[in-house]
């Protein structure tokens, strides 16, 4: 377990097991210029960890290198190592659709299919060949339970997904990723678009889900990573516009004791 | 974790190798089909060069056609009609539809601009042959005879919602603080539109010009009952007897426009289907420079456009 | 001009304030000539709506002894045809079971490969490639009917529309019902409907290819990712989520092109091979709508045919007028959608 950011988190990291999911001295291009630089990261199971740091200091590119979702970038290239459950996730040999039904990923704008509410939910499992409609049922009343969901829509699962309230969308977008049953869960921003009380909602499910999940959350709002994070993790760019990850500790850490004076200065409010 | 956990991921490690394929396999289509459908434009380019290209020589462009059964000789019946033609339908329909556009981006909600729209809609989508019956209708059985006129006129309704609706894409997409800064300098609007609005939207409504005309070129349909053909059709004869006779200049375009006149489409139309070989050949040497015509017009006409995005951007 | 005659000095006394404000409010009507601008605009628009409505109007009008003599006789199918000039008997429902049947076939077989050359265009093609490509549809687009009827008379109904009929008419033929529709011989020169359906089938193809392509261009990336995500291959994607939620755009393009191949006449005329015969099977000779107006309106005589003609024309003029309004619905409620979801 190579972490030298912190000694504490050196011994919760002993405590806890191996990483769910862990970055190894990441380098991102886009083209030329290199977004990423020398990113260590490891992300615990059954733990919410949460990403901050001034935006355009790549937390979101971050994100979505742990589902590989920068590859839908053609210019994006990627160094060093990204592990799940031990093994790599890049290179040619890896299968990225199957890298992406185990992490899943929830957007910064509710995008929900222009479906009905129920083939929203049933989208992920049927394209892993659940076609039994008692089996789907049980799937997209979990998934809808599990996002906090179920009772505002049990009576109309056939009515257009669209059709919801922002924050039901983005719940509907959460229970949606859930019935893959992913292992890990990618969250961008996702109560950014969304009014206070909504915001709440999904902070709450968020601590629910924890349990079965491992969460990484990409969040402006710091007493949103306060409130819910096990785990932040502080980006900062460095003077060649270039992401770099300053620190990586206990959250309780970061907002009371944080190593660096960056980090620092964030966490209260006197940068970005 | 829960049982049917481990249910999805055993479906999706057992399913991702059919997925995959699929997923390959579909794509790969599409690639292919995209091929499958440039087939038929690279076969008919190459066949009418391949064809066509044995008969350009400078009598077909300057004599006029001999006598079926010999061979030899010229469209420049055909050349000078289809120039004639859609020149005068360019100016019957250029105006109108500027100006019709001008109303239609100034005012979209009202109900005659919705109605304009509409009107612009369903004109683009009637049949040419329609178009050629109505002006047979309107101007030929009236005028009691067949006319170059009646054609450059079928030819111009046609040419209309192309006009119309690219020149109103490119004043739509004229800053509106533009036209304000005019207007608050006290220009009138009409001065506006004439010096402001037209300027900055003049590549785009040049580039619906250029292609309805590329598109009025090749059609035939709206000429069969309106210009109807006339082999004997002699521009150089008619100016000399006008001269001769000391008729005005407007009497002798009236002459030039005012009866029946063949075009290039129609004459390869009716070479086609004739029984007699030179002339099919010929037909042939018509499409090569029809087609030549057209996607000149055409390729200019995106060039115009391009040049006109890339000044937007640069 | 005006604004001379009207304009009045305001030192002049004895106006009232009513009067002044009236006069003011003439002179700024007229003021600089926008009046006339406004007028010659205004008279532009209404032009075209007229132009529109008169097409109609005129071929209404001039088929009148047609349609009040035959009724809706005129259209109703028969099994065996007249159309007769000799004898003033006509009833077009040959030409109009032409017209249909070889549009449904240009649109059974242009609707996969449209959607395939959009799917290609916006998902698939490298940024480079994308250029030139639209380009060469649109290229497609721009050759003109007569060329299309003189490569497919010369060059296509003899190289491949003969052959695939013969192989059609041993195969598909012998079926008990189908093979009504696929019975043989074709005629040697490959003159037939097929022939005009495939000719179709390609003139249609960039008109529907390049609106579904803009329709697949216009859905928000979010549907990808959100798709990709979930672990879906970037064929499930495209299929499950990016051509549901275009649906009726896609509908609106094919019904764009059927309208196209409904009208479409110089080409057909020429490979359609030209006969009132009322066979069914696709492998025969037939006519359209279109065609037998091409070829038969200059030379009709009496004014019953030529009426009978126009009576045709009307009905074609018909047909597309629906078709068009379909499709202009179908996609302007897709774009509205999009543009609700960008705003929501």
């Amino acid at each position: 377990m190579a972490l030298n950011i912190s000694p504490l988190s050196v011994s919760r990291a002993n405590a806890l097991s191996d990483a769910k999911t862990e970055i190894k001295n990441l380098n991102l291009y886009y083209g030329k210029f290199q977004a990423l630089t020398d990113i260590n990261l490891p992300i615990y199971a059954n733990k919410i960890t949460a990403i901050i740091g001034p935006s355009g200091c790549g937390k979101s590119t971050l994100l979505r290198s742990f589902n590989r979702m920068n590859d839908l970038i053609p210019s994006c290239r990627t160094e060093g190592e990204i592990l799940l459950d031990g093994s790599t996730i890049l290179g040619r040999g890896v299968d990225v659709v199957d890298v992406r039904r185990r992490v899943g990923m929830v957007f910064q704008r509710p995008n929900p299919f222009p479906k009905s509410i129920y083939d929203n939910v049933a989208y992920g499992p049927r394209l892993y060949g659940i076609r039994d409609r008692r089996e789907l049922d049980q799937i997209v009343e979990k998934s809808l339970h599990q996002a906090a969901l179920w009772d505002e829509v049990k009576d109309k699962l056939q009515q257009s997904g669209t059709a919801l309230s922002g924050g039901q969308q983005q719940r509907l977008c959460i229970a949606r990723a859930l019935a893959v049953e992913p292992e890990v869960i990618l969250m961008d921003e996702p109560a950014s678009a969304l009014d206070p009380i909504s915001s709440l909602k999904i902070e709450e499910l968020m601590q629910d889900i924890v349990k079965e999940f491992t969460i990484i959350i990409v969040t402006h709002n710091m007493q949103q990573a306060a409130r819910v994070s096990d785990f932040t993790a502080m980006m900062m760019i460095d003077d060649k516009h270039s992401g770099r990850l300053i620190e990586f500790d206990d959250t309780q850490r970061i907002f009371t004791n944080p190593k660096d004076k960056r980090t620092e200065d964030y966490v209260t409010g006197r940068f970005g | 974790m829960t049982s049917s956990s481990g249910k999805i991921a055993l479906g999706s490690r057992r399913r991702l190798k059919n997925r995959k394929i699929s997923n390959f396999v579909m794509l790969f289509l599409t690639g292919l089909l995209t091929i499958l459908a440039l087939v038929p434009l690279f076969w008919i380019i190459g066949y009418v060069v391949y064809k066509g290209g044995p008969g350009l020589n400078l009598a077909f462009f300057t004599q006029l056609p001999r006598p079926v059964g010999i061979a030899g000789g010229g469209v420049l019946h055909a050349i000078e009609g289809t120039l004639i033609i859609t020149m005068l339908a360019a100016i019957f329909a250029v105006p109108p539809g500027v100006l019709a556009a001008f109303y239609a981006a100034r005012n979209p909600n009202t109900r005659l601009g919705i109605g304009l729209r509409f009107s612009t809609d369903v004109l683009a989508g009637v049949p040419s042959i329609v178009v050629g019956l109505f002006t047979y209708a309107f101007l030929v059985k009236p005028m009691g005879h067949y006319s170059g006129l009646a054609g450059a006129v079928a030819l111009a309704i046609l040419m209309l919602p192309t006009i119309i609706r690219t020149t109103e894409e490119m004043l739509k997409l004229v800053p509106q603080s533009l036209r304000e800064g005019s207007l608050a300098l006290g220009a009138p609007e009409w001065k506006t539109s004439m010096n402001v609005l037209l300027p900055a939207a003049f590549n785009g409504i040049m580039t619906g010009i250029l292609l309805s005309l590329a598109r009025g070129m090749g059609e035939t349909a709206p000429l069969l009952f309106t210009a109807l053909g006339n082999e004997r059709y002699d521009i150089r004869q008619i100016v000399t007897s006008s001269i001769q006779g000391k008729q005005g200049f407007f009497q002798m375009v009236t002459r030039i426009i005012n009866q029946p006149m063949d075009s290039l489409p129609l004459t390869l139309w009716k070479y086609a289907s004739q029984p007699y070989p030179e002339r099919v050949a010929q037909s042939w040497t018509v499409a090569l420079v029809l087609m030549f015509f057209v996607l000149f017009l055409n390729i200019a006409a995106r060039l115009w456009l391009e040049n006109r995005a890339r000044k937007l951007r640069g | 001009m005006i604004r001379k005659t009207q304009s009045f000095s305001p030192d002049k006394p004895g106006g009232s304030l009513t009067a002044e404000k009236t006069i003011q409010g003439i002179r700024q009507i007229f003021d600089h000539g926008d009046l006339a601008w406004r007028g010659l605009l205004l008279f532009a628009g209404f032009l075209v709506i007229v132009l529109t409505v008169s097409i109609g109007w005129m071929l209404w009008q001039s088929s009148v002894d047609a349609r009040s003599l035959f009724g809706w006789k005129f259209f109703t199918p028969t099994l065996d045809s007249h159309w007769d000039p000799v004898n003033n008997q006509f009833q077009a429902w040959p030409f109009i079971y032409g017209t249909l049947v070889t549009s449904l076939v240009a649109i059974l077989l242009a609707v996969p490969v449209s959607l395939g050359i959009a799917v290609f265009l916006t998902e698939l093609c490298p940024p480079w490639l994308r250029t030139p490509l639209n380009w060469l549809v649109e290229l497609l687009a721009a050759i003109p009917s007569v060329v299309y009827g003189l490569w497919g008379l010369f060059v296509f109904l003899p190289l491949v529309v003969a052959p695939l009929g013969e192989y059609l008419s041993a195969s598909l033929g012998t079926f008990p019902l189908l093979g009504t529709w696929f019975a043989g011989p074709i005629p040697l020169s490959g003159a037939s409907r097929l022939g005009a359906g495939l000719i179709l089938s390609i003139m249609i193809t960039p008109t529907i290819a390049a609106v579904s392509r803009d329709v697949l261009q216009a859905i928000p990336n979010s549907q990808r990712e959100a798709s990709l995500a979930l672990g879906s291959t970037q064929w499930e994607t495209i299929w499950q989520v990016l051509i549901p939620y275009g649906m009726s755009g896609i509908l609106g393009s094919v019904i764009l092109g059927l309208g196209r191949a409904l009208g479409e006449t110089m080409a057909v005329t020429m490979v359609i091979g030209n006969s009132t015969n009322s066979a069914i099977s696709l492998l025969k000779p037939g006519y359209t709508m279109a065609s037998v107006i091409a070829n038969e309106f200059a030379e009709a005589v009496t004014k019953l045919h030529s009426q009978a003609l126009l009576e045709v024309g009307l009905a074609l003029f018909v047909m597309t007028l629906i078709l068009n309004v379909m499709a202009r619905f179908l996609v302007w409620r897709v774009s509205s959608k999009i543009q609700q979801e960008a705003r929501g």
